[in-house]
C-alpha cells in the first residue's frame, strides 16, 4: 500500500509512542467539510505527503518531530496552518476554512 | 511526441466524455473513491487487485493482462485516458503499465481527480459496462522497466533518481507520511542516487508544471547517460518516468517498480545514509 488509508481520529491498533502523529478536521461554519486535500509541508515549505479527508473531515500524518504546515486545498481557496509535531503525541488541529 | 499527445487537461476531457472510441479508465489503489464519483463513463480499474500478481510480487502477465483489458471492454485501436487519485500516481503506473504491454494510443488527464474535483467538475456513481473485446497485448517493453541487478549496475553509472520525499531519501522515515512507520527493511537510498521528490513536477492541484520547470527540474541529471527511477513501489516514480520520458521525451528512462520496499530489503548490497 501507498496510498492513503481512509482517515480516522481513533488511535485504536497505533503504536503512538513510535509515532508522532499530526491530525484534525477541516470545518467549514463548524461543520466538517469531506474531501477536502491537506497537504503537510516541512519546516522549509517542501512538500512531504497528502491526504483527503474523510466524509467527517478528518485528516491524520505520522510525521517526524518539528514543524510543519498544513496546506489545506477546497474550490477556490488554500489555507495554510502551522503545527508541530511531537514524539509520542497525537496533536490535533481544527482547520478553518471560509463559508 | 507532444505533451498534448500525451497529457490531456480538465476541458479537454470533459469535451470528450461521450467519444466510444475515448475510454476513460480511473485506476486508484482505494477503489472506493470511484463508488463515491468518477468521470461519466469511465470504468475503473483497482490496482491492487487488477495490476499485481495475486501470488508473487511482480505485475501481472500478457494473458492477464489481455484478459483484464477484454473484461474492461477496452481494445486495441481503443484511446486510453487515465485518471485517478493520490495526483494520479497509480494512473501514472497504469500509463506505464500501458505502455510496457505495448497500447497503442493512451494518455493522462492532467491532474486526476483532485484537479477535476477542485473545479467542481462532474462526478457520477452510475458504474460503467463496456462490451467485452478481445484484447491483444504485445511483450512487455522493457526498454522502460528496469529489475535489481540493473539498479545495482548502474550504482555510479547511470543516474539513478530517487523521487521519495527527502526524509525517506535520508532515512529519516520508512514510508510517506500518511502512513504508519514501522516496515521490515532498511532505510536510507541507493547510493549515488540523486533525491527529487516527484512532488516538484507537480502543482499544488496535481497537474504537472511546464516542460520548462521540469527541464530545469532534471538538469542536474546527465542526458549523456540512461536514467533509471525508483521510490518505494514504484507508482510515485511511474510520475516521474512519465515526466521525463512522455513530456520531455529523454529516449532511455526506466521506472524500477521492485523500489525500496524491494532494493531495502536485499542482503549484500550497498545503501547510503542522510541527505
Amino acid at each position: 500500500m501507498c496510498g492513503a488509508p481512509a482517515q480516522t481520529l481513533s488511535l485504536d491498533g497505533i503504536d503512538v509512542g513510535k509515532e508522532s502523529i499530526i491530525q484534525g478536521t477541516v470545518v467549514k461554519a463548524g461543520a466538517p467539510v469531506g474531501g477536502a486535500y491537506v497537504r503537510l509541508l516541512d519546516g522549509t515549505g517542501e512538500f512531504t505527503a497528502e491526504v483527503q479527508t474523510s466524509a467527517t473531515g478528518v485528516f491524520r500524518f505520522f510525521a517526524a518531530p518539528g514543524d510543519w504546515t498544513l496546506r489545506t486545498l477546497a474550490p477556490r481557496q488554500t489555507v495554510d496552518t502551522p503545527v508541530t509535531a511531537v514524539k509520542g503525541q497525537a496533536v490535533e488541529a481544527t482547520v478553518e476554512i471560509a463559508a | 511526441m507532444s505533451r498534448h499527445d500525451v497529457l490531456v487537461d480538465a476541458d479537454w476531457a470533459e469535451a470528450h466524455l461521450t467519444e466510444p472510441k475515448i475510454v476513460f479508465v480511473e485506476v486508484d489503489e482505494d477503489v472506493s473513491a470511484y463508488d463515491g464519483g468518477h468521470l461519466s463513463g469511465a470504468v475503473r480499474m483497482d490496482w491492487t487487485k487488477e495490476l499485481q500478481d495475486p501470488v508473487a510480487r511482480d505485475l501481472i502477465d500478457k494473458a492477464g493482462f489481455e484478459k483484464l483489458l477484454s473484461a474492461k471492454g477496452i481494445g486495441n485501436d481503443d484511446t486510453v485516458v487515465l485518471y485517478g487519485g493520490n495526483n494520479n500516481w497509480f494512473a501514472a503506473y497504469a500509463y506505464w503499465y500501458f505502455k510496457l504491454y505495448g497500447h497503442g494510443d493512451v494518455k493522462l488527464l492532467d491532474g486526476g481527480r483532485k484537479k477535476w474535483e477542485l473545479d467542481g467538475r462532474e462526478l457520477v456513481k452510475d458504474v460503467t459496462v463496456r462490451p467485452a473485446t478481445s484484447y491483444t497485448a504485445k511483450d512487455q517493453d522493457l526498454s522502460i522497466r528496469a529489475f535489481r541487478d540493473e539498479v545495482v549496475a548502474a550504482i555510479g553509472a547511470k543516474n539513478l533518481v530517487d523521487v521519495r520525499s527527502p526524509d525517506e531519501f535520508s532515512g529519516k522515515i520508512m514510508a510517506p507520511a500518511h502512513l504508519p512507520q514501522e516496515q521490515a527493511q532498511r532505510p536510507g537510498h541507493i547510493p549515488t542516487a540523486a533525491n527529487v521528490p516527484w512532488s516538484k513536477a507537480a502543482n499544488d492541484d496535481g497537474t504537472f508544471k511546464s516542460d520548462e520547470d521540469l527541464r530545469a527540474l532534471y538538469a542536474g541529471l546527465d542526458t549523456a547517460k540512461a536514467t533509471i527511477a525508483y521510490c518505494r513501489i514504484g507508482e510515485r516514480s511511474s510520475h516521474t518516468w512519465f515526466a521525463l520520458h512522455e513530456l520531455l521525451g529523454e529516449t532511455d528512462v526506466k521506472n524500477y517498480d521492485g523500489s525500496w520496499t524491494e532494493y531495502g530489503s536485499l542482503v549484500g548490497v550497498p545503501v547510503a545514509m542522510g541527505a
